[in-house]
């Protein structure tokens, strides 16, 4: 690495574009949002910098508070999600024949290739009150009418006298599914990463010592594969921590993220200071969850993260 | 000789990997308290035959049992047998201490009956002291130290070791050997260990099956296995061998003539072979320590051949000296190097006799 010493001109003909690059596009423009987040708003376009913490303040109003804590909690509970079905997903894919691998790969990435906004309403095509789910459970519901009133019991009584198509959508728990689908594969790769590279004689060595798949799996496979959850976990939570489309386009009214309000703040309220402050909280918190990472992982195993 | 009930009895057993037959209906006995070895070369079907003990692979065909009881569709879980991995795979993640532990802990074993049999173990494996350490501060013995204490804890019916000691280097590898015939003895179980290395097999084992191509070629005693090879692959793969081919010529006065190729026709006693029929091929072998040099020409009695010296290969303790014989073909013999000289007594070039006892011939007619 020190390389650079010897030869300064190459080190900088690499280094300087990527560099200008990252200042231009990315400094500059947090710096300026962080210090909108300081400013008062003069009129329509004018924002004046005055040093004022009366954003953060007004951010720390019960009602932001709890939109900040329903977006964790939700974001929370979506990577939870993925990681309960991530890791028989991660699983199946590492162990499947050779052959059948790429192609399982493939599917978890197709979609990666369709943009967000039309999976995500594909997905109101699906889970609406008049969608492919409902379909489904209302073939089923006739099936398991007739079947009952062929064999003699009034299904009145079981199944009620119609069918009440489920309101699966303008929810939480809407909100939730699009979170977990949309990220879903940011859980599994790593995980996958991870349990490839783990040796199978560690399993195998695990199981002639009398342990069952379950215990193998609590006590060799999850703590030699935690790293891969703990990356996964990092890259579902914070992207969901911010999602804002996803409330919007299958929650109800109740479903608000911090994303949405931040979302607002910038486009229709056009309150660029307080819609910076609230980024900058929404960023603190990431950094926190980030830093809570570092010191779980490094307590584990002593592992540079 | 020993005719207490088989440890472990493998009937008929065969595995297939899609169209790879790598076990090929093999049957074998193992007896309790033997020291038994799997040899043979890579991809002879030894591990694989070793891991369907373990119950990590599965029989295409075939039953094993171990102690009477039929557990080929058994699971490794539920099976009296342990293994000591290639790699060891001691558990990165736990200390010493707990990886020895963790076979009794999965089983629920009561937690005051735990440390004391855990300290045995690492006392048996001379692990006293290294309880604490993780497996990144151990050294390759040590880990595999730890990986028999792993499996010596469980008190198996039956250690199976997968190659334990290809990772290790030379000499530690000959310590190594020592002390796991001593650790045979002291816990008086049937250790099972597959390798590829013949004098780990002849050093350590008092049994050896040598396998090709993923069948048993012969089971049998080291020193029997290395005197009466039964096949050319055998007699080829242990030790060193002077293999030549011949034809059964005749038959009479109690001797087996035999025409071989470039050496010329050989008349041995006819009690220690089994009666070839005249015409049939043969592999005609003889073991380099067998034979002897002379600058004079041998006397009668035994086989006597002349050729040239083409190379010595200098040991210090011994020397190898290929002659190429006046027929064309080439014979190694052993040079014990006995007295004291700074000057090879045969240097290429030299025009020499060889002898052997006729006794000392094998005939192989597979």
């Amino acid at each position: 690495m020190d390389s650079w010493r010897k030869n300064p001109v190459v080190f900088w003909a690499l280094n300087l574009p990527p560099t200008i690059w990252l200042v231009v596009f990315f400094i500059i423009p947090l710096g300026l949002i962080w210090v909108i987040s300081f400013g008062e708003k003069r009129g329509v376009v004018d924002i004046e910098i005055t040093w004022t913490l009366d954003n953060y303040l007004r951010a720390l109003d019960p009602l932001y508070l709890g939109i900040f804590w329903k977006s964790i909690w939700m974001a929370f509970l979506a990577t939870v999600v993925c990681l309960i079905v991530g890791y028989p997903v991660a699983f199946a894919i590492a162990f499947a024949p050779s052959r059948w691998k790429p192609l399982l790969l493939l599917g978890l990435m197709v979609p990666f290739w369709i943009n967000i906004l039309i999976r995500t309403y594909a997905l109101i095509a699906v889970f609406r009150t008049r969608g492919y789910v409902n379909f489904t459970l209302e073939w089923l519901w006739e099936k398991a009418h007739a079947a009952l009133t062929l064999i003699g019991i009034d299904p009145t009584w079981l199944l009620g006298a119609r069918f009440d198509p489920l309101q699966l959508l303008y929810n939480n728990f809407a909100v939730n599914l699009g979170i977990v689908y949309a990220f879903f594969p940011f859980m599994v790769l790593p995980l996958y990463a991870n349990i490839e590279k783990l040796d199978r004689t560690y399993m195998e060595a695990s199981l002639d010592l009398g342990a069952g798949h379950w215990r193998t799996f609590i006590s060799v496979v999850l703590p030699l594969t935690w790293h891969g959850a703990l990356s996964g976990i990092i890259i579902v939570f914070i992207p969901a921590l911010g999602a804002f489309f996803i409330p919007d386009l299958l929650g109800g009214t109740d479903s608000q993220l911090i994303g949405n309000v931040i979302e607002r703040q910038f486009k229709s309220a056009n309150d660029w200071p307080f819609g910076a402050a609230l980024s900058f909280l929404l960023m603190y918190a990431t950094f926190g969850a980030l830093a809570l990472r570092s010191l779980i992982a490094g307590r584990k195993q002593g592992l540079e993260i | 000789m020993n005719e207490t009930a088989p440890i472990i009895s493998i009937r008929g057993v065969t595995k297939r990997f899609g169209p790879v037959t790598a076990v090929d209906d093999v049957s074998l006995d193992i007896r309790p308290n033997e020291f038994f070895a799997l040899l043979g070369p890579s991809g002879c079907g030894k591990t694989t035959l070793l891991r369907m003990l373990a119950g990590l692979e599965v029989p295409s065909a075939g039953a094993i049992l171990i102690d009477g009881h039929d557990v080929t569709g058994v699971p490794p879980n539920r099976r009296p047998v342990n293994m000591v991995f290639q790699s060891y795979a001691v558990f990165p993640h736990m200390s010493v201490f707990d990886n020895v532990a963790y076979g009794l802990r999965v089983v629920k074993t009561p937690a005051g009956e735990i440390e004391p049999r855990v300290r045995e173990a690492l006392a048996m494996t001379q692990l006293e002291g290294l309880a604490a350490r993780k497996p990144d501060q151990l050294s390759g013995g040590q880990r595999q130290r730890v990986a028999l204490a792993r499996a010596l804890v469980k008190r198996p019916k039956v250690l199976l070791l997968d190659e334990p000691l290809s990772a290790l280097d030379a000499k530690l590898r000959e310590a190594m050997q020592l002390e796991l015939v001593r650790l045979q003895h002291s816990v008086g179980i049937t250790f099972i260990i597959v390798t590829h290395d013949q004098n780990e097999a002849l050093s350590m084992a008092n049994r050896i099956a040598v396998m090709e191509a993923g069948q048993i070629r012969q089971v049998a005693r080291p020193a029997e296995l290395y005197e009466y090879p039964n096949c050319r692959f055998v007699a080829d793969f242990i030790g060193k061998m002077n293999l030549f081919e011949g034809r059964v010529v005749a038959c009479e006065d109690a001797r087996v003539h035999i025409e071989v190729k470039g050496v010329g026709r050989l008349a041995l006693p006819a009690d220690q072979i089994v009666a070839p029929a005249p015409g049939s091929e043969v592999g005609v072998a003889v073991r380099p320590e067998k034979i002897r040099l002379h600058r004079e020409p041998a006397p009668e009695g035994r086989v006597r051949l002349r050729g040239r010296v083409s190379e010595v290969a200098y040991f210090g303790d011994a020397s190898h000296v290929y002659l190429v014989l006046e027929g064309g073909p080439k014979i190694s013999a052993n040079l014990q190097n006995e007295a004291r000289t700074a000057v090879p007594g045969v240097v290429a070039g030299d025009e020499l006799w060889c002898s052997w006892d006729p006794n000392d011939t094998l005939v192989l007619t597979r």
